[in-house]
């Protein structure tokens, strides 16, 4: 492979497609690349970087908006909130601990992988943040499509179509989108030694309480220990945050403790500790453990997370831990990937889907990274494809 | 009745055909779901957008997905346009048919499906009105989020065809972030589900894509929507001031300082005089400009919350401040803002603006608007949702006066411009229908457009839905 594109306008960029698309020229799309784990290998014969559009446009802490290119690091975006006391209320986890990559995540490759976190049962994933985008189709043509108000219903959302399109339909710009002001107080109630089904009964009860939970996490015994001490109760740690102003903190800590109690030890955790936490429990840090044992992400209904581990169990090696009240479940496979077992026992627990995020090269050449929508939904979305990208020049075979 | 907005040619083809379609539709739906006889087609001639009405060929009411898939499948070999349709609420003229096409409407698929507390899921088909979903679950201490004012009568399908938002999509976003799920009908009748108790689905976000879409893309079935927990407690509180300016300001001052109320409600002097009128609810009446900003949870967090409100609209000179005491007066206060559209419309046709402006815009446009207003010698009522800067003004004017009519819709587009050049949009939350199509060149350029409506055309190549809705009429793909 020859050296980069690496354009540092949108022109320059659209310049670069239009001539791939001529030439049939097959590009790699990357911003940072510490999320090149995504997807199955590409066959591109060109890197396009948007690491050089790079650097936040403008930033209205009062209008909650910001607008940054999309090769702009995260660090970057994250002071320039931090400053303000703002934040993503989606917390996108950083891949680089499980996917063992390093450079800076880029803002554009949040959105392109649509990465969300532990606050997403609450405050939406990266797609309900994200406001506008500026994009380059196949045919190098310089488009936008929403803005930078928070309500906008003007035409499709194409905005919604990009986040999770993976580089496939297009190289993203510009993005605009909402941050939220940081929350002043912040606890974790940890109840310890519940079983799995026991974990997913306490946190469904908890989301249903008027407290406003904005994490909810079970820690399996197994990996609980990566993540709360031992000086505190043994066996596994379901954890549950809150946040908001501190009057509202205490009082909604202490109602979720007195609920916890009644089934098991609990504690409560503060807002340093809680912040800590959670960051590990987005970063997955039990598997960001230098292997390449696979690593499965999978997305079901909070209630048949632990059905689906329990099943898989019985069948073969497995670790795992659960966030969004049971419904992200973190799937480390001890040998063999298992893609059909896991695959089939989703379908069976009513639907959802896994994605793998991790694995050997030969693993990873053998399955397809991403669930295979059915016939009817994958024929649709191979005309999307087409529509953004007719020469088929971005990413190809990535979500294919 | 002005005639400015064109609807796409009538295809003579299918005009012809008229007795023929009505037959075949007749064979394919069951007894009682199918309306051709000129009478009950007139209630469907339009929707809230009452300025514009088309009587159309035929009306279907199916009962199942089946049936819709059915007709669909009909429509599409035959290139007969398919206007869908819910509770016909739209203000946009979103469900406004033509002449020569089929109404879908799914009044009659109003059941909820399945509700799943543990997964706080509801499952109900597309015809359940808003308001139905979060009284279904209501006793059980939660709530479906988004709430249209319309949201007595407005469907979850309709919804879903226009990303409706509503007063407290401020905390809880709009419909697109509260969808889980659908099953729908796509233009040759296929049936499809994306999405589902999962909160995200693998490859492209098409549940983003189809929701917003104005009927476009498909028929919407079924929904799955998010369910959530009840606040422990919810309270309303007025705050009056001598001047808009004040009262957008103040706005801009609680947002900023890192406060986010659920709802943060605008009303003029004009509208306040309207929806007092209506709902006795007890608003100031000596007031320019009121906020209804709405807190909750337990009684000491809504406290708090309040007591730096206050402090903030102190700073701005507000005038009235009135704590609503009970759930009574709480549910009035509402009443007089929900009613807001149809109380004006009780006093004066209106058409209902919805552009959306950057916060820091909010009092220059709201000062524009009055400018433009004045210039056109019409009166208008300002009622919106403020802490999001989705603008409602309502302009007031008289059906039966065609150069009245024909100012009021200058004027509205003017004030859409405006909204757009401020650095906003045409349309928050009601679709842009054929109400803003012929603006849309505004907002994006010709290959934007050309973009969106490629990526129509993999949902619909036929352009039979809701075809004279959204992108201009010019410029379209040649077939």
């Amino acid at each position: 492979m020859s050296m980069d594109f690496e354009p540092t306008s949108e022109m320059e960029a659209a310049d670069i497609i239009r001539q791939a698309a001529g030439a049939g020229m097959a590009l790699a799309i990357t911003g940072g690349g510490t999320r090149s784990g995504f997807g199955n290998r590409v066959r591109g014969e060109q890197v396009l970087t948007a690491r050089k559009l790079s650097g936040i446009v403008s930033y209205n802490p009062a209008e909650m908006t910001m607008s940054a290119k999309a090769g702009t690091p995260m660090v970057e975006i994250e002071a320039a909130l931090a400053g303000n006391r703002q934040m993503l209320a989606f917390e996108p986890m950083d891949h680089r601990g499980v996917m063992a990559t390093s450079g800076e995540p880029t803002i554009g490759g949040v959105f392109a992988a649509n990465v969300s976190g532990p606050r997403r049962i609450t405050a939406g994933a990266a797609r309900d943040h994200l406001l506008g985008i500026r994009f380059v189709n196949g045919s190098g043509e310089a488009i936008k499509s929403g803005g930078r108000v928070m309500k906008n219903v003007t035409g499709l959302d194409l905005v919604k179509l990009f986040c999770g399109s993976h580089g496939t339909l297009g190289l993203l710009t510009e993005v605009t989108f909402k941050v939220l002001p940081l929350p002043p107080a912040a606890a974790t109630i940890v109840a310890f030694g519940l079983d799995d089904a026991q974990a997913a009964a306490a946190m469904a009860h908890a989301l249903s309480m008027p407290v406003e939970v904005s994490g909810a996490a079970h820690l399996t015994e197994s990996v609980r220990y990566r993540f709360v001490g031992s000086s505190h109760p043994e066996g596994a740690a379901t954890v549950l945050r809150v946040e908001g102003l501190p009057a509202s903190v205490a009082v909604r800590a202490e109602k979720l403790k007195a609920a916890f109690a009644q089934v098991a030890p609990a504690t409560v955790l503060d807002h340093e500790a809680t912040e800590k936490l959670w960051r590990d429990i987005r970063d997955v840090k039990p598997y960001a453990d230098g292997t390449q044992k696979p690593l499965w992400r999978v997305s079901v209904a909070p209630t048949a997370g632990h059905q689906l581990v329990a099943a898989l169990r019985l069948q073969t090696g497995v670790d795992a831990f659960y966030d969004w009240q049971g419904g992200l479940v973190w799937l480390r496979m001890e040998a063999d990937a298992e893609a059909d077992v896991l695959r089939r026992f989703i379908k069976g627990l009513g639907g959802g889907h896994a994605t793998l995020v991790r694995a050997s090269d030969a693993v990873r050449a053998a399955i397809p990274a991403f669930e295979q929508e059915p016939a009817s939904v994958m024929a649709l979305s191979a005309r999307i494809k087409e529509k953004f990208d007719p020469k088929g020049i971005f990413n190809p075979g990535k979500m294919g | 009745m002005p005639e400015t907005i064109a609807f796409l040619e009538p295809k003579q083809s299918v005009l012809a055909r008229r007795h023929q379609i009505v037959e075949d539709l007749a064979d394919i739906l069951p007894a009682g779901c199918l309306i051709s006889e000129k009478r009950g087609l007139v209630p469907f001639e339009t929707d809230a957008f009452i300025a514009y009405r088309q009587v159309p060929l035929a009306v279907a009411l199916p009962e199942t997905t089946a049936q819709v898939a059915a007709v669909l499948k009909y429509c599409s070999r035959y290139g007969i346009p398919v206007v869908p349709r819910g509770a016909g609420t739209s203000l946009s003229g979103g469900a406004i048919p033509q002449s020569d096409a089929v109404v879908i409407g799914l009044s009659k698929m109003s059941r909820i499906l399945d509700i799943d507390f543990a997964n706080r899921s509801a499952t109900v088909q597309a015809g359940v009105t808003n308001i139905n979903i979060s009284e279904a679950v209501s006793a059980d201490g939660f709530f479906y989020a988004p709430d249209p004012s319309s949201q007595l009568a407005c469907t979850i399908g309709g919804n879903i065809g226009m990303n409706s938002g509503g007063a407290h999509c401020l905390k809880y976003g709009v419909t697109t972030n509260n969808l889980l799920g659908v099953k729908m009908v796509l233009f040759d009748g296929t049936v499809i589900e994306l999405g589902g108790k999962a909160l995200d689905a693998p490859g492209y976000d098409l549940l983003g894509l189809v929701c917003g879409s104005e009927g476009q893309l498909g028929i919407v079935t079924e929904a799955t929507v998010r369910l959530l927990a009840k606040p422990e407690g919810t309270r309303p509180v007025l705050f009056g001031f001598m001047s808009s300016e004040e009262a957008g300001s103040c706005v801009a001052e609680i947002i900023g300082s890192g406060i986010i109320p659920v709802a943060i409600e605008f009303m003029d002097k004009p509208a306040i005089g309207i929806c007092e009128a209506f709902a006795q609810a007890g608003y100031p009446m000596d007031v320019e400009a009121l906020l209804i900003i709405e807190v909750e949870g337990s009684e000491a967090e809504m406290e708090a919350m309040l007591a730096s409100i206050i402090e903030i609209a102190r700073r701005h000179g507000v005038k009235t401040i009135r704590e609503s005491q009970s759930a009574t007066e709480a549910a009035l206060i509402w009443k007089g803002r929900k009613s807001a559209f149809g109380a004006t419309g009780r006093i004066a046709d209106y058409i209902c603006m919805d552009g959306t402006v950057p916060l820091s815009q909010l009092s220059y446009v709201l000062k524009k608007t009055a400018e433009i207003i004045d210039g056109y010698g019409l009166r208008v009522a300002n009622v919106f949702h403020a802490g999001d800067g989705n603008m409602h003004p309502l302009i007031l004017y008289n059906i039966n006066d065609p150069e009245d009519a024909a100012r009021a819709e200058a004027a509205g587009n003017d004030i859409l411009r405006l909204c757009v050049d401020a650095g906003g949009c045409l349309t928050g939350e009601h679709g842009v229908g054929i109400e803003k199509r012929d603006l849309m060149l505004h907002q994006f350029t010709q290959i934007d457009l050309n973009q969106q409506m490629a990526a129509r055309a993999a949902f619909d190549p036929q352009w039979i839905m809701n075809p004279s809705k959204v992108f201009p009429l010019e410029g379209r793909p040649v077939a």
